[in-house]
């Protein structure tokens, strides 16, 4: 991996004021985890609201989209990815490093405060579970959302619309629907590891979510590549 | 590319020979409807060559597709006789510094060259660091972050990381807007010796004085085509000798008007409500008599502007030419 784009780009993306909007969320995960704990109340309550709604579906989606969109996005917004492009690399190597920045600071932001969520709730089983799923799922988000900012200008507001009306609408009401769902491989192999009732039971078999999650990383990443190589600079035509 | 130890570059080998040839043929690219590069042909070799046109004329979307970051709707650009769209090997020889005021203000000015020097893979990338900031006298400022840097700081910053590696052909944008006259000296003193190492340096302007300072050679853009191509000093004298058209208001325009038609450098001079508008046909001669003429008959003048000096002016009676 390219150290040298990696180093940059956790700098840049840890240095701007977005990077804020990644504390509050583990904040209110871990501080509801602990009220719900002292209430006295069963996890069976409670479990599925914290770590399956909140946890694995709003929380680790919404990081890995702020985080996946800005760590090439806002480079090219702001142009200076002209630096990093013009030099004598293989663009996947540039993606690469991208992928891995991303991958780190979401689950640094969403697995690790799931996994001491679960370990406050009194179970390591859980704790275990929902780190790997967080895990599992920011990789498959990052490539996702990567490659969208490089196919759209707007890839947090097709991000959002991925969120809202595919994994917590569309699920609903359509099945099949879940097998392109980044949340679904997440809570499915959560709870695969846990086998802990503040999880849902699963829709798809587990290796198929660990399939379907493999697929949108290779997919997201080659698509990613593939247009960073026919990456063109516009808006300057003078 | 090796990288030199010392604190001035040293020509690569590479740097000589056809690797430093930037060479487009029937090259167009077209956005749509809209034409912003027309059927461009040109060959730029070693040495300064100023791009010249208007604002709009095509001359980014050029200097872009040289650098292979926009691809040719048609024909070819080759640089050192390789594709340089979809080539990231190009950028071995090849240094690019853009319009875009783009630079990351959160690094300091050594970080950002030094990774540059780190990306391109260099023998000793700390030494072709120290080596160009050297080279751009930024070398006292270069543990500051680069958001404390002027606009000037910033250009030379983005110069130093594109010349880093040593290329054979550094593109500039547009590389003196903003920059005070020290600094502009500075940044055409830097391109003149570059050139004199054999390098080819490519620059566009919409400043005529920029490239008559700075280049010999000049490919002239209007409207997306190449409109002239050639030593400077032809199309300078091409410009001198137009007609110039002046906007005078004075004590006494009346009078003034009868005067001027009497001077040689005058072809033609036309009374109106808001003052005089003057055809002159020797620049020089006209500029340089007209306070004396206006002393020596007693008349104060209260305005003199050029009125035609638009530069889209300047390139239509060039490309008419």
């Amino acid at each position: 991996m390219n150290l040298t784009i990696a180093g940059m780009s956790l700098r840049a993306l840890l240095g701007r004021r977005r990077a804020l909007l990644l504390l509050p969320m583990p904040v209110l995960l871990i501080g509801l985890t602990l009220i719900a704990r002292l209430t006295g109340a069963g996890i069976g309550d409670w479990g599925p609201v914290v770590f399956a709604q909140l946890g694995l579906g709003v929380i680790l989606p919404l990081t890995a989209l702020i985080v996946g969109s800005s760590v090439l996005g806002l480079e090219i917004e702001d142009g200076t990815i002209t630096h990093i492009l013009a030099k004598p690399l293989p663009r996947s190597e540039i993606i690469l490093a991208k992928l891995a920045v991303a991958w780190a600071v979401t689950t640094v932001a969403t697995a690790i405060p799931l996994a001491v969520a679960g370990v406050i709730a009194g179970s390591g089983a859980l704790a275990l579970g929902v780190g790997v799923g967080a895990a599992v799922g920011a990789l498959a988000y990052s490539a996702a959302f990567l490659a969208l900012s490089l196919l759209t200008r707007r890839p947090v507001g097709v991000g959002l619309l991925y969120i809202l009306l595919w994994e917590n609408l569309l699920v609903r009401f359509v099945g099949g629907a879940k097998v392109l769902s980044v949340r679904e491989y997440s809570t499915v192999l959560a709870r695969a590891i846990s086998g802990s009732t503040a999880l849902p039971a699963a829709d798809l078999p587990t290796v198929a979510a660990v399939l379907l999650a493999a697929a949108f990383v290779v997919g997201g990443t080659a698509l990613a590549t593939s247009r960073l190589r026919s990456f063109a600079l516009t808006g300057e035509t003078s | 590319m090796t990288a030199s130890t010392s604190d001035e570059l040293v020509l690569p080998a590479e740097t000589t020979g056809s690797g430093s040839v930037v060479a487009l043929t029937g090259v167009s690219r077209w956005y749509g409807n809209v034409v912003a590069v027309n059927d461009v042909t040109l060959t730029v070799g070693p040495g300064v060559t100023g791009l010249l046109g208007p604002n709009g004329a095509g001359k980014t979307t050029l200097l872009h597709m040289m650098a292979g970051f926009l691809d040719p709707s048609q024909g070819t650009v080759l640089v050192g006789g390789r594709p340089s769209w979809r080539n990231p090997d190009v950028y071995a020889t090849l240094g690019l510094v853009t319009e875009r005021e783009s630079v990351p203000s959160y690094l300091t000015g050594w970080q950002f060259v030094h990774a540059s020097a780190k990306l391109h893979r260099l023998a000793d990338p700390a030494a072709a660091a120290r080596a160009a900031l050297a080279t751009v006298e930024l070398g006292d400022a270069q543990h500051r972050r680069i958001a404390t840097y002027s606009k000037g700081m910033r250009q030379r910053a983005r110069v130093a990381a594109a010349l880093v590696h040593e290329p054979a052909v550094l593109l500039l944008d547009e590389p003196f807007n903003g920059m005070d006259p020290r600094q502009r000296m500075h940044m055409m003193d830097l391109l003149h010796r570059m050139a004199g190492e054999g390098r080819t340096i490519l620059f566009s302007s919409h400043i005529l004085e920029e490239v008559e300072q700075l280049s010999g050679t000049v490919q002239v853009m209007v409207a997306g085509r190449l409109a002239a191509s050639g030593d400077y000093r032809h199309i300078r004298r091409l410009m001198t000798n137009r007609p110039h058209v002046f906007a005078i208001q004075s004590s006494n325009d009346r009078r003034l008007a009868s005067v001027l038609m009497t001077d040689e450098s005058v072809s033609g001079v036309e009374l109106g409500a808001n003052g005089l508008q003057v055809r002159a046909n020797d620049f020089g001669a006209f500029t340089r008599g007209i306070a004396k003429i206006a002393r020596t008959e007693g008349i104060r003048l209260t305005g003199v502007t050029p009125s035609d000096e638009a530069l889209e002016n300047v390139f239509s009676y060039l490309v008419a030419q």
